[in-house]
């Protein structure tokens, strides 16, 4: 396959980005899109240029590190996968791609793709976890016994991957999602119970604090969420914060 | 003769640990405030000990390489945990667990520090399951267990096919607590470059900036290295890209011992090379070994057929299928443990019977698993003359709320829907069991410098089986490490902070820009992925799943001689003081391509087969692996001096006091 890339390029968070064209051909139908990303840069490498930078690890859509907006959408085209799951088979021949960053206040941009996710981050130190020693001297895992109907959601909502691809589909590049993810996953186990509303109060506290928007409830983010992560988190957190708030 | 001190304490096995923690000295708490230990790693290794040892009151600045702590590598396990919790009263018990690791290990572990593993694992879950990890439960509330390749019990843990990204994402939530605390100082997109040592202790790191490139120093009065496996010395592995030899080889030039690195695991469940772009390969949970059964056409033509796209697997009649595994092993099946079955594939393969158009897949099938499952559901929900269609896809729902995810991913990479038609696998680089030689205290032969999880050699032998990685790093973390670190910085309560300032500082920090220095102004021809991609290549023709001296002293000689070139025509684009992923693969590379050659002459040395290591020339008459007691019942520790070829090599006699050394057998 033959492909036009139009790629945002930007030296630092310092500089002024813009999108610049390349052509690249020999593109194989099963490569992903990263491996796609991988040739341009051998190319560009060996032209003497500088390659494009990306953030990316597992490659198995695990990690949550990769972070493109392709042609408009995080991740790109495919529904339920992340940037390393694309496979250029979703693309034909002569395509133009444009791929760049994710885009939010919250998520200034470090280098050409590379954004800084680390609000995420302090979303969840300000009270995203379980407050129990770490030792091992706690109780027999069997002792508390959680409904499996309980202990699959919780999973369900835990296994949010923290790319930021809700944050980047929102038009308000809003957090509800992510970070009603992480609150319902303790919420709605037993052991995460006993602090749930100091938790959900110093999460969303934090989660403002950042600058993301405000959810307006347009869905963007969950038809974009490589995980499927639903809105019903972001309901559950919002009873969990007013039941907080007014208790 | 071995002449390593394990420091393995005395007394009878059960009571090793028990009576070592009951001699360790003890820091107070309030001298806990004035110590800092270094962490170098956050996967569930070093997340676990960080979160511990800033629970007791010590200071922790912890250093990974991505932009969060819950990315490391940890987070792709996927299969589950081991505990001997003996829940499903099937006859586990410390000693099983202990027994099977041995056996599984080919009997190349420490007894000491296997029996502690077992001992502590059922701890584990408790820990976790307190902290939040949603593991898979019953309908009665009670957690649910499966197993895996090369035990007879269920005793592996699990959440879905995602256990490690539950457990790193329960030891991060940990981490964070702390870290709001105060307690951990959290340095993430930082990369370890070098180690201090200052009057013979380890006392610091240098760490590069990876966003601004900055060079930093960092002291503490204990350094841990927690940095994962070197697979990716094969460049095609199922590691993420960014893991790397680099923190465990720089500590290995600072005097600590690399011990066993030609043990590598090659995990049989893998989604074969599909073409010359591809850049990793991904893993299949062994899970999927209890429900999934795996074959090969009987006839060379079938398997051509099937080939050349003449012939569908789904119309191979039952009797021309080889199910290798169950006819080989009728007491193990599929579930043989990873380097049994990974030789059996390759054995099929080479052989001719290949299903995919490289001849390098077997089928891995869950038709007789769909119509298992179906059929047990039509009876709880009392369906009546089901036909074999509704049972088949009542099937495909049981195995789909069991391996969904590992389903979906199967599919959006090989474009083929394995419900429909059997999935391919073949085996690829998965773990490695070599490592940073430690002592039952987890301490290096650099006194200081502690290492632990994959970047260690430790527990699992010459092969490990599956579930036991996750368990080995949540185990040291959680609950050895801690104490067996305190006893050394016992000693140090009244040292006060360690200056950077020192000429050993100095002196490490113009080591590294130098180093760095050389790649920018290189002017070289070539990428670096062009030199990892051939290192890659050397190492699995000649040192990969099968090996024989004559390749392996090619290898020596190539990787050898791969790496001058590399010095000479490497090429690195941008600048030193800037975020430049070309510059951090060049420096990782740099250090595979020294532990390469090491890994060989190791592979070479070791005239045996053994556990991940099999060795041509050492095979029974059915092509089993032939192992040698006698003289290779030790832990292979080299001692850098200079260049790897020239590593020395010091034994820790391996000694089995409570296990009986036999033949591992699964038939
Ligand atoms: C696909 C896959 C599936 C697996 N499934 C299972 C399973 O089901 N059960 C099981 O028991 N095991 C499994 N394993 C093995 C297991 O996941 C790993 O062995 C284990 O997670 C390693 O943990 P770790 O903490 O030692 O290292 P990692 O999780 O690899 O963490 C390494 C850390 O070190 C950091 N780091 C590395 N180098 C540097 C440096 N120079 N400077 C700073 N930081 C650095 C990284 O940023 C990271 O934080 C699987 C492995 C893979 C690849
Ligand atoms: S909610 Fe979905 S989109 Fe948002 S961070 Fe989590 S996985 Fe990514
Ligand atoms: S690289 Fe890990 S999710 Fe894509």
């Amino acid at each position: 396959m033959n492909l036009t890339l139009k790629i945002w390029r930007q030296k630092d968070a310092a500089a002024k980005g813009k999108i610049q064209t390349y052509q690249l051909g020999g593109v194989d139908p099963d490569m992903s899109f990263l491996e796609m990303l991988d040739v341009l840069n051998e190319d560009l490498v060996n032209k003497g240029e500088d390659p494009v930078v990306f953030d990316h690890d597992c490659r198995e859509g695990i990690c949550g590190t990769c972070s493109l907006q392709i042609n408009g959408e995080p991740h790109g085209p495919d529904r339920g996968i992340t940037t390393c799951q694309l496979h250029m088979r979703k693309f034909k021949d002569g395509d133009t791609i444009v791929i760049e960053p994710f885009r939010a206040k919250a998520f200034p941009v470090l280098k050409d793709l590379v954004v800084d996710r680390s609000a995420f981050e302090r979303i969840q130190q300000a009270g995203g976890y379980i407050s129990v020693n770490t030792s091992g001297t706690t109780q027999d895992a069997n002792a508390i016994p959680i409904p499996k109907e309980d202990a699959d959601a919780a999973f369900f909502s835990a296994s949010c991957i923290g790319c930021g691809a809700c944050v980047a589909a929102c038009k308000n590049a809003s957090a509800m999602l992510f970070t009603s993810a992480k609150v319902s996953q303790m919420a709605l186990l037993p052991q995460g119970r006993v602090e749930a509303s100091t938790r959900v109060l110093a999460m969303v506290e934090q989660m403002d604090k950042e600058g993301f928007g405000n959810c307006t409830n347009t869905g963007a983010c969950e038809i974009e969420c490589p995980k499927g992560i639903s809105l019903e988190n972001i309901a559950r957190m919002n009873r969990e914060y007013m039941k907080a708030s007014v208790g | 003769m071995g002449n390593l001190d394990s420091k393995i304490p005395k007394g009878p096995l059960a009571d090793k640990w028990t009576n070592h923690k009951n001699d360790i000295n003890l820091v107070n708490p309030a001298n806990k405030r004035n110590i800092d230990v270094i962490m170098v790693g956050t996967g569930l290794a070093g997340g676990s000990a960080a979160a511990t040892l800033a629970e007791l009151g010590y200071n922790v600045k912890t250093f990974c390489y991505q932009d969060s702590p819950r990315r490391a590598h940890s987070i792709a396990a996927q299969g589950g945990i081991n505990a001997a919790k003996n829940y499903q009263g099937d006859g586990d018990s410390n000693y099983r667990l202990f027994y099977d690791t041995i056996k599984g290990g080919d009997y190349r572990s420490r007894e000491a520090n296997v029996y502690r593993l077992a001992e502590v694992s059922a701890n584990i879950i408790d820990q976790c399951v307190a902290q939040g990890v949603p593991f898979a439960r019953e309908y009665g509330g009670l957690l649910d267990n499966r197993s895996f390749g090369g035990v007879l019990v269920s005793r592996t843990f699990y959440a879905k096919g995602q256990t490690g990204q539950q457990l790193l994402l329960g030891c991060y939530s940990a981490m964070n607590r702390q870290i709001n605390r105060g307690k951990i100082t959290s340095y993430t997109r930082h990369e370890m470059l070098d180690l201090v040592i200052v009057g013979g202790k380890a006392r610091g790191i240098i760490a590069r900036n990876l966003v601004t490139g900055e060079i930093e120093r960092h002291s503490a009065h204990a350094v841990v290295i927690a940095s994962g496996g070197y697979g990716n010395v094969f460049f095609l592995s199922t590691n993420a890209m960014g893991s790397n030899v680099t923190a465990a080889w720089k500590v290995h030039k600072k005097g600590a011992y690399f011990a066993n690195p030609c043990f590598t695991q090659i995990h049989p469940t893998c989604i074969p090379v599909s073409g010359d772009h591809q850049s990793k390969l991904t893993l299949m949970s062994e899970s999927l070994r209890n429900d999934g059964r795996i074959w090969v056409p009987k006839k060379l033509e079938d398997a051509k057929a099937i080939r050349e796209g003449r012939l569908k697997p789904t119309e191979l009649k039952e009797e021309d299928r080889d199910y290798y595994l169950e006819r080989r092993y009728p007491a193990f099946g599929n579930l043989v443990p990873r380097d049994v079955a990974s030789r059996a594939a390759k054995e099929r393969c080479d052989a001719g019977f290949g299903v995919n158009k490289t001849g390098e897949a077997v089928y891995l099938d869950f038709s007789a698993a769909f119509l298992r499952y179906g059929k047990e559901t039509a009876n709880t929900q009392h369906l009546e003359n089901p036909t074999e269609q509704q049972i088949i896809e009542l099937g495909k729902a049981v195995v789909e709320a069991k391996y969904g995810n590992l389903f979906q991913m199967y599919e959006k990479i090989v474009d083929q829907n394995p419900y429909e038609t059997p999935m391919m696998i073949y085996p690829a680089v998965h773990y490695t069991m070599g490592g940073i030689w430690v002592d039952y205290n987890l301490q290096t032969t650099i006194p200081g410098c502690f290492a632990t999880g994959e970047a260690n050699f430790s527990d699992h032998g010459a092969n490990r089986l599956g579930a036991s990685a996750l368990m080995q790093g949540l185990a040291d973390g959680y609950f050895v490490l801690p104490y067996t670190i305190g006893n050394y910085l016992a000693s140090d309560i009244r040292t006060g902070k360690i200056p950077t300032d020192s000429p050993e500082f100095d002196q490490a920090e113009k080591a590294v820009r130098e180093k760095l220095e050389r790649f920018i102004n290189n002017k070289g021809t070539r990428s670096v992925d062009h030199f990892h991609k051939r290192l890659g290549k050397i190492m699995w023709d000649k040192v990969g799943m099968s090996r024989n001296a004559p390749h392996l002293q090619e290898a020596v000689a190539e990787i050898k001689a791969l790496r001058e070139e590399f010095w000479q025509d490497v090429k690195v684009p941008g600048g030193l003081n800037e975020m430049n992923p070309e510059l951090e693969k060049a420096a990782r590379v740099a250090d595979f391509l020294e532990l390469g050659e090491l890994f060989a002459k190791d592979a070479l040395h070791r005239n045996e087969s053994c556990g991940g290591h099999f060795r041509e020339e050492y095979q029974t008459e059915e092509g089993e692996a032939l192992r040698d007691d006698e003289n290779f019942m030790y832990v292979a520790a080299w001692e850098f001096t200079g260049e790897p070829g020239d590593a020395i090599l010091h034994k820790e006699d391996l000694i089995y006091e409570n296990i009986e050394v036999k033949a591992r057998s699964y038939k």
